[in-house]
């Protein structure tokens, strides 16, 4: 027996800190059973749009199998600009303000490493995407979460943010449309928090990755199209949701000069560069893929109209998701926790939607139901959520 | 694509229950009952089908694709022609194409010879009818929209961030 045996207790301590992720605790539970309906996943139920495949094997068949540029591919980065410009209304220069990367999820990560020292305060808005605090918390920065409300459809508040600053803000991330409550910023707030960004001199992370998932005729606007916003933006977007391309991981911020190019730093050294075969495909999705895209947002479109009217009818008060493929309905009344009521929903009916609170404390009374999944499956599942609403006493039927 | 959700939702799937297109569409059950009915009686919905996969279904029916040759007519083009050419049991389809001939005409027999004596006998002796190109079909790979090579089932796992 070695006398230097290894012990748990070598894992740096901030990555011991993290704690378990709610997903992965809920993973373990659903996993395995029989006749599940899951509203549990966080992904397009389409398939890759064929000419985005097509264009990827095409890329294979030519022998595209190198490395590209740390950057991405020039053609690649020349479609993202043209993109962004027409889509978000800000003009980025595919030389120098653009860094393709391996998905928004590697983005983040880069963003805050290039931008946070020890101690540095980041704020962000719960409930969210579950890696925004490990994210920070990895590079030593210090999460400061702020609260959306029910009221507010989890729009943002910029007094919530005032609140919570400190001398040591110094980055803000956004999410909207919101992963898991579909919100969707107020536009009067929005000019508020880019004001108070200005005069704070924070840095804005806006993670838009579902920002062609908007409804009701509204179009999609992002804080760095605010007046004075740009140079203090980094604006990250990506391929997983709209053009249903979660497998290809592909993403890409689009920032001042100084801050692609202290990126890139992190980039090129964690990752080289981003899969060419995913690339090939990515260019396809910009140029051609707008009609397709269309035909998925109807279709989550009619399913998210059926699911915000079948959860408020039964008695489970839900807002009115301006984007995204999530609902977010408040159980505050059946007197469960989140977690008490996913896991009984799981055990009693077989529906599986995640616990609110696995997007961070300020999801506590809540689900997540994804809506990204067939419409007869959706119509089963709330006839099973009805039926287990009615088992506790509270539902309408 | 076409505009109606309704129609696009039965062009793609004509057994969706009244009460799921209902939830698909806002609308309620007797409304979309009216709609369906009113398409059907202004002939915007042509008829529902299945589609089948004739080869697993053992089928030995014979298709052969046709090219058609026609005299326009004055006053009426070819539309009178080709209204009484698609009136034939035969005749699965048939399009007015652009191009080196004028209908391409899709028939169906339930054999080679079936085929051959309906293209001799019926269409090229009509008048009109300048010359015919029969093409038979070998194998289908892709029927209305369905292909007959199914992907894998859904690849996702039940929970994911
Ligand atoms: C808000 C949000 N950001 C980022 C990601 C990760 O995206 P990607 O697949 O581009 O890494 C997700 C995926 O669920 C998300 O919901």
């Amino acid at each position: 027996m070695s006398q230097n045996e290894l012990s748990p207790s070598v894992v740096a301590e901030h990555i011991q800190n993290i704690p378990r992720s709610g997903i992965r605790d809920f993973f373990e539970l659903v996993q395995g059973r029989e006749g599940v309906i899951s509203l549990g996943v966080g992904e397009p139920d389409f398939r890759t749009p064929w000419h985005i495949r097509e264009a990827a094997i095409y890329s294979l068949e030519k022998g595209q199998t190198s490395y590209t540029s740390n950057l991405g591919m020039p053609s690649l980065r020349k479609s993202i600009r043209k993109y962004v410009k027409s889509f978000f209304d800000v003009d980025y220069n595919d030389a120098n303000e653009i860094l393709v990367t391996v998905g928004v999820s590697e983005a983040i990560d880069i963003a805050l490493r290039a931008l946070i020292n020890p101690g540095d305060e980041v704020i962000y808005h719960e409930p969210c995407y579950v890696s925004y605090h490990p994210s920070i918390a990895m590079v030593h920065g210090v999460p400061v979460p702020v609260k959306t409300y029910f009221e507010d459809g989890f729009s943002l508040r910029a007094e919530e943010i005032e609140k919570a600053l400190t001398p040591k803000t110094k980055v803000l991330m956004l999410n909207f449309p919101t992963n898991p409550t579909g919100a969707v910023l107020d536009e009067g707030e929005m000019r508020k928090i880019a004001k108070l960004c200005i005069e704070r001199n924070l840095v804005v992370i806006t993670d838009e990755i579902y920002s062609e998932l908007r409804y009701d005729g509204v179009r999609h606007r992002s804080i760095a199209a605010e007046p004075g916003m740009k140079g203090r933006t980094v604006l990250l977007h990506g391929f997983s949701k709209a053009f249903a391309m979660t497998g290809f991981r592909l993403g890409y911020a689009c920032a001042p000069t100084f801050l692609i190019e202290a990126m890139m730093k992190v980039h090129q050294y964690g990752a080289l560069c981003a899969p060419i075969t995913s690339q090939a495909a990515a260019v396809e999705a910009l140029e051609n893929g707008a009609p397709a895209v269309e035909e998925m947002r109807l279709a989550y479109d009619r399913r998210r109209k059926f699911m915000v009217k079948s959860l408020n009818g039964m008695g489970l008060p839900t807002a009115d998701p301006g984007g995204g493929f999530y609902v977010f309905p408040d159980i505050r009344a059946t007197g469960l926790t989140s977690k008490e009521f996913a896991t009984q929903l799981l055990e009693a009916e077989n529906v599986a939607a995640v616990p609110g609170t696995a997007f961070g404390l300020a999801g506590e009374g809540f689900l997540r139901c994804c809506y990204a999944t067939s419409f007869d499956e959706l119509r089963e599942a709330i006839v099973r959520i009805e039926r287990f609403l009615n088992s506790l006493g509270v539902g309408k039927g | 694509m076409v505009s109606d959700p309704l129609l696009s939702i039965l062009s793609r799937n004509a057994r969706v229950s009244l009460e799921s297109l209902a939830d698909q569409t806002s609308l309620s059950v007797e409304e979309v009952a009216a709609k369906i009915a009113g398409y059907e009686k202004d002939g915007t919905i042509l008829g529902f089908q299945t589609v089948v996969d004739e080869e697993k279904a053992g089928s030995v029916d014979v298709s052969a694709l046709i090219e058609v040759r026609l005299t326009p007519e004055r006053g009426g083009g070819f539309d009178r022609l080709a209204h009484r050419i698609a009136k034939f049991d035969q005749v699965v389809s048939c399009w007015l194409m652009s191009g080196g001939y004028d209908l391409a005409v899709l028939v169906q027999g339930a054999d080679l010879r079936q085929v051959a004596q309906f293209v001799s006998q019926k269409l090229s002796t009509l008048d009109g009818v300048l010359s015919t190109a029969t093409h038979f079909k070998l194998k289908s790979y892709k029927e209305a929209g369905f292909e007959a090579h199914q992907e894998t089932g859904d690849t996702r796992l039940p929970v994911t961030p």
